[in-house]
């Protein structure tokens, strides 16, 4: 009986490691969106979480107008996928032309002003173009019975998540250490001025991390929004809180450092939530977070960096 | 001097006179203030019975006189609006309004044997706690919801272990926190889990998974649809068929169509539909007629509460507490709730919740 019960426990750990792994995995998603844009133009570019919730609602309404002509399966979902990226990182990149843009040599916190206004007119741009109510979604990815067997551990979408996020992490890492785009933009962040004497065009590599960022977050989008099935116009704002706080804890500016926090908030949350009480959920999370700045101000994984007064 | 003395014991004789050949109804209530919204519906109700009761002859062939004052939703106010009707003489009450109000002049009628009835004060124990014998009310109480669903899990599905789920919200947990207590005191179940979950989160499979663990043959939840959908979708992903059991806040179509398939074999607690009851039609009709709109908060249950008074005092043939209180409790009365007596506490019998199941895509009464 005793082993039974020691295996029982054993599961019950392994099943909140990858419950919180895989919702790490989505806070990590949409961090590197608000870590990537803070490290190139040092802005908390607020109105991220809008991206993934407009992410979401771009693949439903793709996916409404696919089943309705009557295709279905994966051919849905990888359409849906790949329109709510292009589309979302449209919006992220005209995000930057008008609302950051224009403020790119203001006082630090006129732009960070511009983002809350941002977030705060594309939330009631879709509350008004689409609808109030929540909005079911339907679930795209099939349930793999092939996969019936783990089950009991992790349900087929679920894992798709943790794999699709460990793919598109690894893709972007290779496209940030080794192509050309990737090694401008890191020059941009580092010195925007010593960059342009070089030749880089900056202003295009800041439009492209945008691109990356928002394609990520409507990755994140739709995979969560498929997983849990409805989504409505507010959804990105309790992402995107979450996704920022796992920014801040692996040091904003990092990439790797959105990685790390996203999914070590994702397992805090999962393990309080196992171990103590889901009541308890947010304040072990940013008890977490208090924590860690006090050891480390700048985060995990974050470098110090001059204060510019 | 004389004449005017002779004049005004006459006139008091009268008075006293007119008095005894009435039976005065007091309808206590918010008339003015931000509340009033709530209180002056029940104003508009005894007018519509009275008037109708009086054409046909009246109660035990006196005719109905209406005594209304106001208190504002205010305790402070409603003793001295429980002391004027008392001094008006009237026999029995349809009032007050708000809970808070209800309880601090239910003193005043009790020490003068007043029936009093409330069409809207939900407060559990105002009738729970057997402190006001005179009191009855036409309203289920906050806690009817969680009363019927921990009755429903306990006497008709025979479910041993119930996981509690809440939204941390005013409803929600104020709910959960009831059928915690229920269940704890029925002795035949037990709460294998008590949870409240942030509304909004990206998802909840750690709670799902803790369910699962818990062993507990059904959830009951309290809150909104869109975390029900959440937690129902993820249970039955986990191939779990945990029966859910949830609230008012649950009953609406739109967790049908989010939920779509997991929705299936849910059950949730509605308001008794009580729409196509001849006399709520005809009470509404005759609202229109007389005041040109549609009626407004608490119409329906103040027009049984004054129903159900005068009734009682038909039946018992007088105007006397025990007799009163008597019939209330044991006759049936026709109202456009349905038909409805009193139980022993002074909450209705009959009205208030039924449970209803999804199936096929809709929401059917169980019976």
């Amino acid at each position: 009986m005793i082993s039974e019960n020691f295996s029982d426990t054993i599961l019950y750990f392994i099943e909140l490691l990858l419950g919180g792994l895989t919702r790490g995995s989505i806070y990590a998603l949409i961090a590197l969106g608000y870590t990537m844009v803070y490290g190139i133009i040092e802005l908390i570019n607020f109105a991220h979480g809008e991206i993934y919730m407009l992410g979401a609602f771009t693949a439903l309404i793709i996916s409404g107008i696919m089943t309705m002509h009557g295709y279905a399966g994966m051919s849905v979902f990888f359409t849906a996928l790949l329109v709510a990226v292009l589309y979302s990182s449209a919006y992220g990149y005209t995000l930057e032309k008008i609302a950051y843009k224009p403020l790119r040599n203001a006082p630090r916190l006129s732009p960070l002003i511009s983002a809350i206004g941002m977030s705060i007119f594309l939330q009631n741009y879709v509350m008004l173009a689409q609808t109030s109510d929540f909005m079911p979604f339907p679930s795209l990815l099939p349930d793999f019975e092939c996969l019936a067997w783990i089950d009991y551990m992790i349900g087929g979408p679920e894992l798709l998540i943790l794999i699709t996020t460990m793919i598109v992490m690894i893709c972007l890492t290779i496209l940030i250490k080794y192509t050309r785009i990737g090694k401008a933009m890191r020059a941009t962040a580092q010195d925007k001025k010593m960059a342009m004497l070089v030749g880089i065009d900056i202003n295009r590599m800041i439009s492209a991390t945008f691109v990356i960022g928002s394609a990520l977050a409507a990755i994140a989008g739709v995979l969560i929004a498929t997983h849990i099935g409805q989504i409505n116009f507010y959804i990105g704002f309790i992402a995107g809180i979450k996704a920022f706080t796992a920014a801040v804890l692996g040091g904003i500016g990092s990439i790797p450092g959105a990685v790390v926090g996203g999914l070590i908030l994702g397992l805090t949350e999962s393990f309080a939530t196992g171990y103590v009480s889901s009541d308890y959920e947010d304040v072990f999370a940013f008890a977490l977070l208090v924590l860690i700045l006090i050891v480390r101000p700048s985060g995990l994984i974050g470098r110090t960096e001059m204060q510019k007064v | 001097m004389r004449i005017l003395f002779k004049l005004l014991v006459l006139l008091s004789l009268l008075c006293g006179y007119a008095q005894a050949e009435t039976i005065n109804l007091g309808v206590a209530g918010a008339h003015s203030g931000d509340l009033a919204s709530y209180g002056l519906p029940s104003v508009k109700a005894a007018e519509l019975v009275v008037e109708e009761i009086n054409a046909k002859g009246g109660v035990l062939g006196k005719k109905v006189q209406i005594w209304a004052e106001d208190d504002a939703c205010k305790p402070e106010l409603a003793t001295n609006t429980a002391t004027r009707l008392v001094s008006k003489g009237v026999h029995v009450v349809m009032g007050h309004i708000c809970s808070g109000a209800t309880k601090a002049a239910l003193g005043i009628y009790k020490d003068m044997n007043i029936i009093t009835m409330s069409p809207s004060a939900t407060n559990p124990d105002l009738t729970q706690k057997g402190t006001y014998p005179n009191f009855f009310r036409t309203i289920a109480s906050d806690d009817a919801q969680a009363r019927l669903e921990v009755d429903f899990a306990l006497m008709n599905l025979k479910v041993k272990k119930i996981a509690v789920i809440h939204d941390k919200g005013d409803y929600g947990k104020g709910l959960a926190e009831y059928a915690r207590k229920f269940v704890k005191h029925s002795g035949v179940a037990r709460v294998v889990l008590y949870e409240g979950i942030t509304p909004g989160a990206v998802d909840y499979s750690a709670v799902i998974r803790k369910i699962k663990r818990s062993r507990a043959q059904a959830v009951i939840f309290g809150g909104y649809h869109p975390e029900a959908s959440k937690l129902v979708s993820g249970l039955r992903k986990k191939r779990m068929d945990t029966i859910f059991i949830s609230d008012d806040g649950v009953k609406d179509d739109t967790f049908i169509k989010v939920a779509k398939k997991y929705a299936e074999g849910v059950y949730a607690t509605g308001p008794k539909d009580v729409s196509k009851n001849p006399m709520t039609v005809k009470a509404t009709k005759d609202h229109i007629k007389k005041y040109g709109k549609e009626p407004g908060a608490f119409f329906l249950n103040a027009y049984s509460a004054t129903l159900a008074l005068l009734h009682a005092i038909e039946k018992s043939g007088s105007t006397k507490y025990d007799a009163i209180r008597k019939t209330l409790q044991t006759e049936y009365v026709e109202t456009p709730l349905g038909k409805i007596r009193f139980d022993e506490n002074g909450d209705a019998v009959g009205v208030g919740f039924s449970m209803y199941q999804v199936k096929n895509g809709q929401y059917v009464e169980v019976e």
